[in-house]
């Protein structure tokens, strides 16, 4: 029990049961999925469906995080890339031909890669603090967006286009494939090969890493690039879903909700140790969150409530204090306990925990987390370090 | 070898002069300012009129309270991004309370305390459980937008008269004209300044932001400083609403969305640096000034439409940012 509880995965989940409860109580036919037409329909397809835009970026957010960053910009650019690719249909001869809604996507996306590449420099080589550089662009992108579409809601036909975010593919919606299948992969990439690590390193003790050898300049750059590129897709996924380019109104909030779902995914804003896994259930918290407060019946205006209790509820549960008191609590209940370190140092709260004994339960994206454990263990002493000196 | 290019790349940037270099932020936000002035001036017929300048207060009365406290939380190294739904959330419960026949003697402290209530909880959530500022605010942020859809989904109008009076109150010293609103916000200005500058608390605000561990180590009480300066936003958060409400005459959920963004840039563009420690009150007065001031232009030229607003203040942040940023690096 003690285990479970510590595990990172154990809240977000347990936040995400309780959500699925509540909606199966509300309405018994929740978890239902139906087959029509080869088609999966059914709430838990819609909540994913809805959920792909944030999954990109909450993706991209995780690992700008991880670097100590954040990226505010992803709103703008979710706009900015929404509103170029539909222009761009919309002004071309043939808005349905597939080669003008190839051409429309690789142009936001360049775009959107130039925008990260922007707060990537803005971060690294001018050294700025990554809200505030990402602030510019948050607060010039809307305006470059309205720029682009000239203040109008464009709105085009084009079934390729469309058929980016609700076309189906064995069964599926497109846009579940793109942002699970770009997760997957980008949590293969990261998790299999030594990047996460350096990321980490970068993360947790920027000076040392670069002295240990890590290009953790080149690394931070990329990964802003890389957040600003997912953001464009985001981006083109949900201009596909309403076929309006909205330069005010699209992808507002979603770096808020981005951020809190690698919150509650047990990813600190301080940067160091990232879970891709925890923020894919913390984007599943919030997109189901979202869909509970319809299916409850209660206005969508309200769902900024419950958004906010989740996250002071995970947050909190989270927090070292807290945690400390489960430690001694549980240590009291044994008075007997052998690691009574977990009583007087903080740095306990995170026990590495080797021995794997939690490994088998875990999900298959979290395989390493037994050396992932180690090494963050072996890194969190520079991190005390860090907070003395300064 | 990447350690050392930012230094190496500084260059001597200001030798001639020789003023204190806290002051140059915020003299370039000046600078700035007094140029956007005069090339209005000299563009538009009557921009340099005393109804532009007193329009200006008028309009920003609520930014101006905003960015008072977003100073004190930012000059500790924190963020408050709360304060556009705490002040709408003030001008609804200033709203429905006097639609309920509250007096308003009654309903402005209410509405004030919320706001200094929701900045304790963000305090305490910050300095007691360790959650990250940017979190905690968040939090706040979803709950006091939240709750102002659940107290009324809908615009309520004021039309108490005792609210409207003092609302409408106006006085002119000589061409210009100062509304009850502008007298609260300046009134905030200068209280905000005398208390970080003449108080012990004030003094440990910076010595928190100048470096936290000092700080404790100096025997300061750092966690009562951190918690007090949320819920000095919170509470100019809700004075900032009471502004809102006075100007609009209604209070309604949807009021100051992303206003947050304004208050930090207008700090930001007023010389306090995000890191904490650097930074003055009246730069913050400056930096709404300044935002105000884009909007006039804008608004004379007639022909720009209004996102070029959001593009400028944009571009005005990042010259300011790596302004300071060269300033810093000279420094070190």
């Amino acid at each position: 029990m003690r285990q479970a509880l510590r595990h990172h995965l154990f809240w977000p989940v347990a936040a995400l049961v309780v959500l699925v409860v509540a909606n199966t109580v509300a309405k018994p036919s929740f978890l239902q999925v139906t087959v029509t037409d080869g088609h999966l329909f059914g709430a838990p397809v819609d909540i994913l469906r809805a959920a792909a835009p944030l999954l990109l970026i909450a993706l991209g957010m995780t690992l700008v995080i991880a670097t100590r960053g954040i990226d505010l910009s992803v709103g703008a650019v979710v706009a900015v890339s929404g509103a170029v690719a539909l222009e761009y249909i919309s002004a071309s001869p043939d808005p349905g031909s597939p080669v003008t809604v190839l051409v429309a996507v690789a142009i936001a996306l360049g775009l959107s890669l130039l925008l990260g590449l922007w707060n990537g420099f803005l971060v690294t080589v001018l050294g700025i603090q990554p809200i505030i550089a990402t602030l510019i662009l948050m607060t010039a992108g809307r305006g470059v967006a309205m720029l682009i579409t000239g203040g109008f809601i464009t709105t085009v036909t084009s079934e390729p286009y469309k058929g980016l975010n609700s076309g189906f593919f064995l069964g599926l919606p497109t846009a579940i494939w793109i942002a699970v299948g770009l997760f997957a992969v980008v949590a293969v990439v990261v998790r299999r090969t030594a990047l996460g690590m350096l990321l980490e390193a970068t993360g947790i003790n920027p000076a040392a890493s670069r002295l240990a050898g890590v290009r953790s300049r080149t690394l931070t750059w990329t990964v802003y690039a890389a957040a600003g590129l997912l953001a464009g897709l985001a981006g083109i996924l949900v201009s596909a879903d309403t076929m309006a380019a909205d330069a005010n109104n699209a992808g507002i909030f979603i770096e808020l909700d981005a951020i809190l779902a690698v919150v509650i995914g047990g990813t600190a804003l301080s940067g160091g140790k990232f879970n891709l896994s925890g923020t894919f259930a913390g984007v599943l918290v919030i997109a189901t969150l979202e869909r509970t407060v319809t299916v409850l019946g209660i206005s969508p205006h309200v769902t900024p409530l419950f958004m906010a209790l989740v996250v002071v509820t995970v947050t909190l549960l989270q927090s070292p204090r807290v945690r400390e008191r489960f430690a001694v609590a549980a240590l009291r209940r044994r008075p007997a306990g052998p690691d009574g370190a977990a009583a007087d140092d903080g740095g306990a709260v995170e026990p590495p925990s080797g021995d794997g004994s939690g490994a088998g339960t875990e999900p298959a994206s979290d395989a390493v987390a037994g050396p992932e454990a180690h090494e963050g263990a072996t890194l969190q002493a520079p991190t005390d370090e860090r907070e003395v000196t300064r | 070898m990447t350690t050392t290019t930012p230094e190496r790349a500084t260059r001597p940037l200001l030798r001639a002069v020789r003023i204190d270099r806290r002051y140059l932020p915020v003299l370039g936000t000046l600078a700035v300012l007094a140029l956007m002035l005069v090339i209005g001036g000299t563009r538009y017929d009557n921009f340099l009129t005393p109804i532009v300048y007193s329009n200006l207060f008028i309009n920003n009365a609520h930014l101006i309270a905003l960015a008072v406290g977003m100073t004190f939380v930012i000059l500790t190294g924190g963020i408050d991004l709360s304060v556009g739904s705490v002040l709408a959330l003030s001008t609804v419960i200033i709203a429905a309370l006097l639609q309920a026949g509250w007096p308003v003697a009654v309903v402005l402290p209410v509405a004030v305390l919320t706001g200094s209530l929701i900045g304790l909880a963000h305090g305490v959530m910050i300095q007691v459980f360790g959650v990250q500022p940017f979190v905690a605010t968040l939090a706040g942020m979803f709950f006091a937008r939240g709750l102002c859809f659940v107290i009324a989904p809908e615009s309520i109008p004021i039309d108490d008269p005792a609210f409207t009076a003092l609302a409408g109150w106006d006085s002119w010293l000589g061409h210009f004209r100062t509304t009850a609103a502008v007298v609260i916000a300046l009134a905030v200005v200068a209280i905000g300044f005398v208390v970080l500058h003449y108080t012990r608390f004030g003094r440990t605000v910076y010595a928190v932001g100048g470096g936290e561990h000092s700080a404790m180590l100096m025997g300061l009480a750092v966690s009562r400083t951190k918690v007090l300066a949320y819920v000095v936003s919170g509470t100019c958060a809700a004075l900032g609403g009471l502004l809102f409400a006075m100007g609009n005459r209604s209070g309604y959920a949807l009021n100051g969305v992303a206003m947050e963004l304004d208050a930090i840039a207008a700090v930001v563009i007023g010389g306090t640096l995000l890191t904490g420690g650097t930074g003055f009150v009246l730069g913050s007065l400056l930096g709404v000034l300044t935002l105000g001031t884009i909007q006039t232009v804008i608004q004379f030229e007639g022909n720009l439409s209004s996102w070029w607003t959001k593009i400028v203040i944009g571009v005005l942040l990042l010259v300011f940012v790596v302004l300071q940023r060269a300033l810093s690096l000279r420094k070190t």
